[in-house]
């Protein structure tokens, strides 16, 4: 299992993570090595092997629709990098 | 010279506390000054709150006429940097959360202050609890006390090395595939893990929710059983928090073994584990045997795909929960000339350290369009076979006993360019976690150097009860724990 660059690249952006180009080599090497050693899974028959998302399921728990305060909107923005009003500001999404 | 007190368990310290014979603004300071005088070589504290914890100490000696409010009123502890503390700088050992201040506590955290005991400050782990060593935190490593150029273990290090050091009684950490019984193992203290949903995770920085559960790190048995008594409760705001009845899990903790099945699982003797270890851990099962255990040998024949599971289902349910960092709401931003896109990519790039992109990085593959049946999918149905091993296996047997690391604490260097060398010190303890179950670490002997080796206890699920029965029994008999390390 070799990744290429462009497969590197790829869920980099996915990712959202701006990597320099001695990172996509490490990471190109590294993730390698890493799925190269997951192989060992494709040996086991799984095909009629249901998936287990938690360990311990709880079913699916509900609350009663009643109102509760939540954290103060000053509260709430006190750790914000920029804000405008009571909304967390961001650059430009739209030009 | 270690003050004595700062050698008592957490429950004779409560007992002198009782007595009068100390208060708990005089143990807080006595914590205070260890730490003092040891952290900086050490390195287990991110940051202490000296003040937050003599006011809730002194609360502690003034309520003490009217009665106290557990067990453990006024015993000072401390808690892994993963959990929110309201007022008090919380990082995930992460410089992408540095300056964060929660506007709320943990439930743990909450717990903890509503039974009175006063919180010392935040502890050192690897970066959002990824990593083995500590090793990953984007301050400091944290160092062994047991030897100041090895690891103390993690990703809740810190937690170990500071309970380990006597700079605080207790600790509170988490463990996602090993990350508290490891530390514990290679510190000479004891660490619970509790079955995934008996101790709430709300305000617990999340790194993969399927298997994140929280614990704690003490120097005796009774003292774990202790707080896991003060934490134990249902949590509405956690939709993973259990409703299972909570025993009181002091009960039956000096009842012995005589009668109990042990299961020693052959594929837990690993190849390039310590032979030192692997000694240790057979002494340990004999000794347990002539207090009247019976020893049966089990199989859990789909171990060896643990890992391989372990680390593709992690860094997937990773990848999704460190989505939030995206330099918005809080922690991090780096400045760009570009669009909100270059912001995020920039800012996650700037803040995350390179063990976290590497688990972000496998999780997303994993996960992404044409790869996810072939690995997430696929780990999760190996997760099934690895939890139906256990089930089977406690059908014979009454509880599970093994080394809890392979081999004792390494140096500090030797494995952080190697992340898959690395990623075999939770070969041991991760499949508990793909299970679900509750395992237990106590102390059980010393290699080479006065290396401390942990025994792993593992249990059906919710029946920490009988592990921690089994701990103390061990425990009552050899007293390792004891043992406080030449700082």
């Amino acid at each position: 299992m070799k990744l290429t660059l462009q497969e590197v690249r790829h869920v980099a952006a996915l990712a959202r993570l701006s990597l320099s180009p001695e990172e996509e080599e490490r990471y190109r090497h590294q993730l390698s090595a890493i799925l190269e050693a997951m192989e060992l899974l494709k040996a086991l028959d799984t095909k009629d092997v249901p998936p287990t998302s938690h360990a311990i399921a709880e079913d699916s728990v509900l609350r009663e629709d009643v109102v509760v305060p939540s954290i103060e909107p000053a509260k709430a923005l006190a750790n914000a990098p920029d804000k405008v009003g009571t909304s967390f500001a961001v650059p430009k999404i739209i030009e | 010279m270690t003050p004595p007190v700062l050698n008592l368990s957490m429950l004779e310290l409560a007992g002198a506390l009782a007595r009068r014979e100390i208060s708990s603004v005089e143990a807080t300071h006595a914590c205070l000054g260890r730490i003092e005088a040891v952290d900086p070589r050490v390195k287990a504290f991110l940051r202490i709150d000296a003040e937050g914890a003599l006011a809730a100490a002194e609360a502690s000696d003034n309520r003490r006429q009217s009665g106290a409010l557990s067990a453990l009123d006024g015993v000072p502890v401390a808690v892994k940097d993963l959990f929110l503390t309201e007022g008090v700088e919380t990082t995930a050992g992460s410089k992408i959360l540095a300056g964060f201040i929660p506007p709320y506590d943990a439930t743990a955290v909450k717990l903890l202050k509503g039974a009175g005991l006063p919180i010392l400050g935040k502890l050192n782990q690897d970066e959002f609890a990824m990593g083995s060593s500590t090793e990953s935190s984007a301050f400091f490593p944290t160092h062994n006390p047991w030897d100041l150029s090895r690891t103390p273990g993690g990703s809740s290090g810190g937690s170990s090395a500071a309970v380990a050091a006597r700079e605080i009684f207790g600790a509170l950490g988490t463990d996602t595939g090993g990350s508290i019984r490891q530390p514990a193992a290679l510190t000479n203290t004891v660490g619970l893990k509790p079955t995934y949903g008996r101790l709430s995770r709300y305000g617990v920085i999340a790194f993969a929710s399927s298997l994140d559960q929280v614990g704690p790190i003490t120097r005796s048995v009774l003292d774990a059983a202790a707080l896991l008594q003060i934490l134990a409760v249902h949590d509405p705001k956690d939709s993973t928090s259990s409703t299972a009845p909570v025993p009181n899990y002091m009960a039956e903790i000096e009842g012995g073994v005589s009668g109990m099945r042990l299961g020693v699982p052959r594929e837990y003797f690993v190849p390039g584990m310590d032979p030192e270890v692997e000694h240790a851990v057979r002494q340990a099962a004999s000794d347990l045997e002539r207090m009247g255990a019976k020893l049966v040998d089990v199989s859990l024949p789909h171990t060896r795909y643990a890992l391989a599971a372990y680390y593709l289902i992690a860094p997937a349910e990773a990848s999704a929960n460190l989505a939030r960092y995206d330099g918005v709401r809080y922690g991090l931003r780096a400045q760009v000339a570009g669009g909100l896109r270059e912001m995020y990519c920039r800012t996650r790039a700037a803040g995350f350290g390179p063990e976290v992109k590497r688990r972000i990085m496998l999780g997303t593959y994993a996960l992404s369009a044409g790869y996810y049946d072939a690995y997430y999918l696929k780990a999760q149905k190996v997760r099934t076979l690895i939890r139906e091993d256990f089930l089977r296996a406690f059908q014979k047997v009454d509880a599970i006993v093994s080394a809890t690391s392979p081999v004792t604490a390494f140096k500090l260097g030797e494995k952080v360019d190697d992340p898959l060398a690395m990623y075999l010190m939770d070969v041991l303890t991760l499949p508990c976690n793909l299970a679900g179950l509750p395992g237990l670490s106590v102390p059980c002997g010393f290699g080479t150097g006065d290396l401390p080796i942990g025994l792993q206890i593992l249990g059906r699920p919710f029946d920490e009860s009988r592990i921690l029965r089994i701990g103390r029994a061990f425990e009552r008999e050899a007293d390792f724990a004891g043992r406080a390390p030449p700082l």
